[in-house]
């Protein structure tokens, strides 16, 4: 017997220790900034100085902002969603407020908001697994936007907790590959975003 | 064929042109520079400009010169540097600056538009380095920017918390045309300047501190920049309080007055921090809590009432949480302060106090060799309150905040938030050609004074009555005192062989020069160089070579841990920030 085969590494395969870590808090924070080159990094430094992880990050035109006239493509809306100690979220927040481009920033966490988020799923998949993926897809009315011989990309839209669900559901048929769009959130009736 | 229009065309100005139109209609009346290809458009519009140059030999040099021009006068220093290397040395000055709220404009050349993020030679992504060592920053891409981007920059270094704003200017943007028109109005929407504190909670902090019994006014580099002398003066008569200022606050207050109890935190006066330990209220008058005056946090004041005025909001919450949070500029909210304030029950706490002041006074050995301490002390004596005074950094910054006592508001510059060395030579330059005919007297140590003498080229070329005093330790003192308190004496990198003769290199650039090694030499000397106004001068105090600065609360200690003199037995490691 070839002992060295039981060390052998596939490279494609790398055997990573599972851990199990306590879930960190997330926060969302939403701003309104001026649509100038640089805000980003002026706000992603605000969060990694302080040693937390943006762990999503969704950007894109804003329309109208409360009190001025604004321009189309002026401004820009920032939904993130981090992670790190809760203690310094509030300074993350007045530091964020601080930054010339920044209209203001709103730390949403535990708020009754509507959010919102898109999930990709690319799954392998042989005929015989076909139907009870379709069957998972229809209950979270995910719809199929490629249809291959060996493939199956599906898209599936909700809150992130709904989709962790969605996609916990399908590991276990082998998912390729996944892209999520990070959430996005609206606060309700006339509450400030 | 249509015939050649017969009035001939105006030239329209370049982009650097009208850069020079706008530092012109800010009022500017120095830039403090170093030329490179980059920035030659800018250089070359200065010689038709009524903006003077001054030419450095360093960038970090002009940037400390800028600062101390803007720390001494209240308006902003402006910089002018060119691509790549020149902007990256430019970094230190920048973060000096933010650390402690100094107003400055940096501009910066860059490569020509087309050639950014190509490697072109000495371009850098000088925008990307320095974003987080700016209040603001800017990449001009079209030369119509040019007149909103500057009363932007101008708006935003000088309003508020100041703070410097860079510009990058590529080289093509400054040669090439720019017609657009001056602007006068700032919009800047997200971005408000606060002004007075609202009246239901200045209330609210006057009554806490009219019933307190033992108060204490913690004044900080606000109440400098802001103006708020006065204001504060007439609170702590009002109330009756003793008032007690951080390393930056020096000169709000005048120190030789009887409420003031000198400077507090990890080298401050003993008195003064034994009043901080020892309060039931404290109200922070544009100071940030830093931990140089807090030490360990759970430690500090844990009773006492908190009320924080500050003009950054950001700063609320941020090391301690307040009981009341006055948003505002320092001046304006403690005049309203004064309106609703009444005398509050501290007798006691005063005569406590004048106890404290006459068993724990600051001290220093008279014999031994000359002490930095007695050559600072007979400073103070022979004239140094009527002078701007900047200081390096180290030990005899130390000693220089508590034997040179700051009377007069913007008088006292020296780098704290950031801890620059090298910052005193050039800050002293800055400072005498903001306030021409006042003397600038500068506190250096032989560590620091090697980082930016070069600038005695530029000292000597423009005349400045800018006096250097070296305290001359061998040594990096201050690294060398806690490496004997709390390193087994193991030093490390503090020993500073191979000095040059300081009278001998300043006599070089042409620089006048003393040394004094006696304690009997030393006001003759001092009066000599105080006297001497024809330029700058220099002298040299060799000192004692190994000497501790006292008080001192290690770093990460409680207020009640306090050191007055070398302890016997040996200390803990400090747990706190450097």
């Amino acid at each position: 017997m070839n002992r060295g085969a039981q060390f052998e590494i596939d490279p494609g395969k790398v055997r990573r220790p599972v851990v199990e870590e306590p879930p960190t808090p997330l926060h969302t924070i939403s701003l309104l900034v001026r649509n100038k080159p640089g805000v980003l990094c002026r706000v992603a430094l605000v969060f990694s100085r302080r040693g937390f992880n943006i762990e999503s990050l969704v950007v894109s035109p804003a329309i109208s902002v409360p009190e001025y006239e604004a321009q189309p493509g002026e401004f820009s809306r920032m939904t993130i969603t981090c992670s790190g100690d809760p203690d310094n979220l509030e300074q993350i927040v007045r530091q964020l407020e601080k930054l010339i481009d920044v209209v203001h920033a709103i730390d949403h966490t535990g708020q009754a908001v509507i959010e919102s988020e898109i999930a990709l799923v690319k799954l392998h998949v042989s005929l015989k697994e076909r139907t009870e993926i379709l069957q998972v897809a229809e209950n979270y009315k995910a719809k199929v936007v490629d249809y291959g011989p060996e493939s199956l990309i599906l898209r599936c839209a909700g809150e992130s907790d709904k989709l962790d669900a969605f996609i916990a559901l399908l590991k276990p048929f082998g998912i390729i590959e996944l892209v999520r769009s990070g959430k996005i959130l609206m606060a309700r009736g006339l509450e400030t975003t | 064929m249509n015939a050649p229009h017969p009035v001939a065309a105006v030239k329209a100005p370049t982009g650097g042109e009208v850069v020079m139109r706008c530092l012109e209609r800010e009022g500017v009346e120095f830039v403090f520079g170093y030329s490179g290809g980059a920035a030659m458009p800018i250089f070359d519009a200065l010689v038709d400009s009524t903006v003077k140059l001054v030419l450095v030999r360093h960038e970090q040099g002009a940037t400390h010169m800028a600062d101390g021009y803007a720390r001494s006068s209240g308006r902003p220093g402006v910089v002018l540097v060119t691509s790549g290397p020149g902007a990256t040395n430019c970094v230190t000055g920048l973060l000096t600056a933010l650390m402690d709220s100094v107003p400055m404009i940096v501009l910066t050349g860059q490569t020509i538009t087309p050639m950014l993020g190509k490697d072109a030679f000495q371009e850098a992504d000088v925008t990307g380095i320095t974003y987080p060592v700016v209040k603001h920053s800017y990449l001009v891409k079209n030369a119509a920017d040019i007149p909103r981007v500057m009363k932007e920059a101008f708006h935003i270094a000088t309003t508020g918390r100041p703070g410097p704003v860079l510009i990058d200017l590529p080289k093509d943007i400054t040669q090439g045309p720019c017609t657009a028109p001056f602007v006068d109005e700032i919009n800047l929407p997200g971005y408000h300047v606060p002004g007075r504190a609202p009246a239901d909670l200045v209330k609210k902090a006057a009554d806490l501190l009219t019933k307190s019994r033992r108060p204490v006014l913690y004044v900080g580099h606000g109440a400098v920049i802001s103006n708020a002398g006065a204001a504060v003066m007439a609170l702590a008569a009002k109330l009756n309080a003793p008032i007690v200022n951080t390393l930056l606050g020096k000169g709000a207050c005048p120190e030789d007055h009887p409420l003031h109890l000198g400077m507090l935190g990890m080298h401050g006066t003993a008195y003064a921090n034994k009043a901080v330990a020892g309060c039931d209220a404290i109200i922070a008058i544009g100071a940030r809590w830093d931990d140089r005056i807090t030490g360990k946090l759970s430690a500090f004041c844990p009773d006492a009432v908190k009320i924080h005025i500050d003009i950054d909001r950001a700063e609320f919450g941020k090391i301690i949480r307040p009981h009341v949070s006055l948003e505002g500029d320092a001046r304006l909210v403690v005049e309203d302060l004064v309106a609703q304030v009444g005398r509050a029950d501290t007798a006691e706490w005063m005569k406590e106090i004048a106890a404290w002041r006459k068993q724990y006074p600051l001290r220093y050995a008279k014999k031994g060799g000359l002490r930095a301490q007695y050559v600072l002390d007979r400073l103070d004596k022979l004239g140094s309150r009527e002078c701007f005074v900047t200081t390096d950094v180290g030990q005899h910054q130390m000693w220089a905040a508590q034997f040179c006592l700051t009377t007069k508001n913007r008088h006292w510059l020296s780098s704290g938030g950031a801890g620059t060395m090298g910052f005193g030579f050039p800050a002293a330059i800055g400072a005498a050609m903001a306030n021409p005919g006042k003397k600038a007297w500068c506190i250096v140590g032989d560590g620091g004074f090697q980082m930016t003498l070069c600038e005695l080229a530029t000292a000597a070329l423009q005349k400045v009555p800018v006096k250097i005093l070296i305290i001359n330790n061998s040594y990096l003192g201050m690294i060398r005192q806690w490496q004997e308190l709390f390193f087994d004496n193991r030093i490390s990198g503090a020993d500073l062989e191979g000095n040059p003769d300081f009278v001998k290199l300043a006599e070089a650039y042409g620089v006048k020069a003393w040394r004094v090694t006696r304690a009997g030499d030393v006001d003759k000397v001092l009066k000599k160089a105080m006297d001497y106004n024809d330029g700058p001068c220099l002298v040299e105090a060799e000192v004692v070579k190994e000497d501790n600065v006292f008080p001192m609360i290690p770093a990460g200690a409680a207020l009640k841990d306090m050191i007055i003199e070398k302890p016997k037995t040996k200390m803990d490691k400090p747990t706190g920030s450097t």
